[in-house]
C-alpha cells in the first residue's frame, strides 16, 4: 500500500506543475504556454517535465476525464472475485483487459468475513448491463472463482480525490 | 451530447500531445477544426460530462498512498458514520454500497504513515471494525467509455 519511491519524491518544480494542472490544462491553442506564463517557466521546460512525468507514470495518461455518471452509466457495480491464489496473477490482466472494466486490482481477504481477493469495477447503464458484464467476467475466470458477489453504489458519500495544496 | 462530442470523448481519454499547438493536432486527428475542439471540450467540461481535461496523476506515483477500506455499517448508522469518516481530509472518495459492507471509502495521504492512523482513527470513532484492503496487484487502472 506504500506508494513507490523509485523516481523519488517530485522536485518544487514539478509540485507547482502538478498543482497548476490537476484541475485542468487551460483550454486555449497552446496551453503548456500558457501553464508556462503563469508558472514564470520556459515552455520547453513545462512540457519536458509532463513528458517524464508521462514516462515514469506519475501521470497515467493526458486527456478527457469522463464523468461516468453524467454520461449515462448510472449503474456502478464493484464485483469481488474468490480466486485461487495460484490463478490470480495469470486471470486477473485478463479480467483488467476487458473494455467494460475500468479499475482492476488483487487486494487481500479477510477470512472469514471477506473471502474475495480480485476486484473488477464494471460500469453500466443499468444494473441489467452490468449483470450481463459480470456473467462474461464469471465466463473467463470458469472455476477458478470459487465465488463472487457484485455490491451496486447507492450514493457517492464523498469525492475529492488526492489533492495537493500548493 | 452530439456525435462529434462522442467522437471526442472516445478519441481523447488519453494520448493528448504535449507540444506546442496539441489541440490543433489533436483536432486535426479527429477530422474537425482546432477551434472547434476547444469549444467543445470547454463546454462538456462546463456541463459536466467531463469531470475535466488534462493530466490524470497517480496518487501514489505523486509520493503518496492510498487504501481501499470498507465498514459494515449498521442502515440506520450511514449518515453519522459519513459524516465521522468523510471529515478526514484524507478521504478521497467514500460510496455507500448495497451489501453488509456498506462504507467503502479511499483514504489518500501524502505521506504513507497517515494512512494506519487514519483507520485506527475511523475504528476509535465509530467503534466499527476497518477493513483494510490495500491494493496487492493493479491489473489495470482507467476509463475507456466508449459512448
Amino acid at each position: 500500500m506504500t506508494g513507490s519511491r523509485d523516481q523519488g519524491p517530485l522536485d518544487a518544480t514539478d509540485r507547482r506543475l502538478v498543482v497548476a494542472t490537476q484541475d485542468g490544462l487551460p483550454l486555449c491553442p497552446r496551453p503548456y504556454h500558457a501553464l508556462a506564463e503563469a508558472l514564470g517557466l520556459p515552455p520547453e521546460e513545462v512540457m519536458a517535465r509532463l513528458r517524464r512525468m508521462l514516462e515514469t507514470g506519475i501521470i497515467r495518461r493526458i486527456g478527457a476525464v469522463p464523468n461516468h455518471y453524467r454520461l449515462g452509466f448510472r449503474a456502478n457495480g464493484m464485483s469481488v472475485w474468490d480466486v485461487a491464489d495460484a490463478a490470480v496473477g495469470e486471470l486477473g490482466p485478463r479480467i483488467g483487459a476487458l473494455d467494460f472494466v475500468s479499475h482492476c486490482y488483487r487486494r487481500p481477504r479477510h477470512l472469514p468475513v471477506w473471502p474475495y481477493n480480485l476486484f473488477a469495477m464494471v460500469h453500466g447503464r443499468s444494473r441489467a448491463e452490468v449483470e450481463e458484464k459480470v456473467g462474461e467476467i464469471a465466463q473467463l475466470l470458469g472455476p477458478a472463482a470459487r465465488a463472487h458477489d457484485v455490491l451496486y453504489s447507492t450514493r457517492l458519500l464523498k469525492k475529492t480525490g488526492l489533492r495537493l495544496v500548493a | 451530447m452530439d456525435a462529434k462530442d462522442r467522437q471526442i470523448i472516445n478519441a481523447l481519454q488519453g494520448g493528448f500531445p504535449v507540444s506546442e499547438t496539441p489541440f490543433a493536432e489533436a483536432a486535426a486527428r479527429l477530422h474537425m477544426t482546432e477551434d472547434d475542439l476547444i469549444a467543445r471540450l470547454r463546454r462538456l467540461c462546463d456541463e459536466g460530462h467531463l469531470s475535466r481535461f488534462g493530466p490524470m496523476y497517480n496518487a501514489e506515483r505523486l509520493g503518496g498512498a492510498v487504501t481501499l477500506a470498507a465498514l459494515a455499517v449498521p442502515d440506520e448508522r450511514i449518515e453519522a458514520v459519513a459524516a465521522q469518516v468523510n471529515a478526514h481530509p484524507e478521504i478521497a472518495h467514500n460510496y455507500a454500497r448495497a451489501h453488509d459492507f456498506s462504507m467503502w471509502f479511499v483514504v489518500a495521504a501524502e505521506q504513507p504513515e497517515q494512512i494506519p492512523a487514519v483507520l485506527a482513527d475511523i475504528a476509535a470513532e465509530t467503534g466499527l471494525p476497518v477493513y483494510d484492503m490495500p491494493k496487492l496487484e493493479e491489473y489495470y487502472v482507467g476509463l475507456r467509455f466508449e459512448l
